[in-house]
């Protein structure tokens, strides 16, 4: 989402900080307007939050002969302590890890080169193929997950045939699902990329030419290095995309028992919490979920700062 | 440009050509084999190749689809469309006036919230599903239209994109003229802002209902009455039972064919929105 645009978001700061003291007086129509996002963030966001924790340090237990219904009971870190020794769990974390070991490179590097191929001049019918690359992102998740579903299904779809390997079977599951994201997810970026590089100035790219770099050369050294800002928030996206993976393979598992029920960390937490009913256990679990995703976007972000500051 | 271009090809013409020509199957041919497919009755699907018509069974299936649990499908559509466009255009207009008035307005706390919101960003959904679910149950309103609705305005990034078309599209200049006219900070922002920042506004719209539309894990867990179901939802649930009742197939195939149709439609007719959109929040 290039949307970010961090080398111009200082002087629009200095900017938005005139008007304030003009309009000091009606402080408080700004906060009208902003209260109804407000209100939204408090109560489905920052309030379930607070709870996810809250629950996470409890458990529920049957008291002595179990005639008075469970009981709540404060365990500390107890359900950190068991969700971490679960087998699934580490099981979960190790297929989305090879599963954005997989997806994140070979999508981010299809959309990077195909931006730069619309970039260059020599394209005819631009807009069509983007067009075209672009209009998976259109079709729901679930639908686009189904599509796949039956493309890989052995009685239905032509890829078994067309391979020759199963498409469902143990070794080949990851990928396939990888496959699925990428589909969705190659044209977004490709137009994400695309429209930074509409903003690489026409003269450094025209000055690199004068100079005699090829377009190879120029895509690698000049644009690339410009829109690195816009790759890297691509990547934290992402990986925090990638680590919640749940519902390309809840659809492949209609179609085979490979896929288990606690296959990524999401699918672990919904397993818990609304199969198992153990709440504290998927709430500690979704709770160490949200930390690994934010500390792996912030060392991203801390890479991208330190990689554009060199 | 193309001057120094010609000059300098760095890949010849065809193999670029060839790249983009594999991108463009790679991405379209799931979507045609969608379209052949949902021509086939079930005995087709051994007979026919995967590309291939089948002995067009096209409106038997969309007539079986419909008459499938009293026609529930039609539910699952106009349940989509109401979540989806309700909450795309509501949602929206929230994310605007916030966006707004953190870029243009300055009441207290404004640099709180949206640190806050950048931090919802980053919040995954997984996180929020339970204690939701058990929120709802509190106050009674799990397996209601306000459980999915409400909770999928909420639209973190939709605020700072709106912050940042506010930033770019809004002149001080106008806002201040606007004053002196003697017009209240609500009216200049529903009358002369907010027609301002309109392209990505709809960016932001066009976002959300991609986003709400895609929302599969809360509408999973909150909701059990297929009544109130969104459509893939409900599409989700037939294709667990496919295995067991292969007569699901056609009605899956086919129902997936009618809820990506007018997605794609609009998505290409809206085409030139979405770049003008995307542009404006990172480049000019």
């Amino acid at each position: 989402m290039s949307v970010l645009a961090p080398e111009r978001t200082p002087v629009l700061e200095e900017r938005s900080a005139e008007p304030a003291v003009r309009t000091r007086r009606k402080d408080f129509a700004g906060l009208v307007l902003a209260i109804p996002f407000l209100v939204l963030l408090v109560g489905t966001v920052l309030v379930p939050v607070l709870y996810a924790l809250y629950l996470s340090l409890f458990t529920e237990r049957l008291s002595g002969l179990g005639f008075s219904g469970p009981e709540h009971v404060f365990v500390w870190l107890g359900n950190y302590v068991s969700v971490v020794a679960d087998k699934a769990f580490h099981a979960g974390l190790g297929n989305v890890a090879l599963f954005a070991l997989v997806h994140i490179p070979s999508m981010l590097i299809g959309a990077l080169v195909l931006a730069l191929l619309l970039d260059s001049a020599v394209v005819r019918l631009r807009r069509m193929w983007s067009l075209a690359v672009f209009v998976p992102y259109a079709v729901p998740v679930v639908i686009g997950g189904l599509i796949w579903a039956y493309l890989y299904s052995p009685t239905i779809g032509p890829i078994k045939n067309l391979l020759g390997i199963d498409p469902l079977s143990d070794t080949a599951v990851l990928p396939s699902i990888a496959n699925i994201a990428t589909w969705q997810w190659v044209g977004y970026n490709m137009i994400i990329f695309y429209t930074a590089l509409q903003a690489v100035p026409k003269e450094i790219v025209e000055a690199a030419r004068a100079d005699g770099a090829g377009g190879l050369r120029t895509a690698w050294s000049i644009k690339i290095p410009v829109i690195r800002p816009t790759i890297f928030v691509a990547v934290v996206f992402t990986v925090i995309g990638s680590l919640q993976l749940f519902t390309e393979p809840m659809v492949l598992r209609g179609f085979t028992g490979t896929v288990t029920s606690t296959w990524t960390p999401s699918m672990y937490v919904y397993e818990a919490a609304f199969v198992a009913g153990d709440n504290g256990r998927a709430a500690a679990a979704s709770v160490l979920l949200a930390v690994i995703c934010a500390v792996l976007s912030a060392v991203v972000m801390r890479f991208s700062t330190r990689r554009s500051s060199r | 440009m193309s001057v120094v271009d010609s000059k300098s090809r760095w890949v010849s013409v065809p193999a670029v050509h060839v790249i983009l020509v594999v991108a463009a199957l790679y991405s379209l041919l799931p979507l045609v084999w969608l379209v052949t497919s949902s021509t086939k009755s079930l005995g087709d699907f051994s007979t026919t190749g995967a590309f291939e018509f089948g002995d067009w069974n096209l409106w038997a299936n969309v007539k079986a689809l419909f008459a499938q649990e009293n026609g529930i499908f039609w539910q699952w559509l106009l349940n989509s469309v109401l979540y989806a466009g309700g909450g795309a255009v509501l949602g929206a207009l929230i994310c605007a006036a916030c966006g707004y008035a953190i870029a243009k307005t300055s009441f207290p706390g404004r640099k709180l919230l949206f640190a806050l919101t950048l931090t919802g960003v980053l919040v995954p959904t997984t996180v929020l599903a339970l204690p939701m679910y058990l929120l709802a149950s509190e106050l009674r309103v799990v397996d209601t239209f306000w459980a999915v609705f409400i909770p999928l305005l909420t639209n973190p990034f939709g605020v700072y994109l709106a912050r940042v078309y506010a930033d770019a599209s809004v002149p001080d200049e106008v806002l201040e003229a606007a004053r002196v006219d003697g017009a209240g900070q609500l009216r200049t922002f529903f009358t002369v802002a907010l027609p301002m920042m309109r392209p990505g506004v709809v960016t932001v719209l066009l976002f959300q209902f991609i986003g709400i539309w895609n929302n599969f894990f809360l509408p999973l867990v909150l909701l059990t009455d297929p009544k109130l179901f969104p459509v893939s939802l409900g599409l989700f649930q037939w294709s667990t039972r496919q295995n067991q009742f292969p007569q699901y197939t056609p009605l899956v195939i086919t129902g997936s064919l009618l809820a990506v149709l007018p997605l794609v439609v609009a998505f290409l007719v809206l085409n030139r929105q979405w770049r003008k959109g995307l542009a404006a929040g990172s480049v000019k």
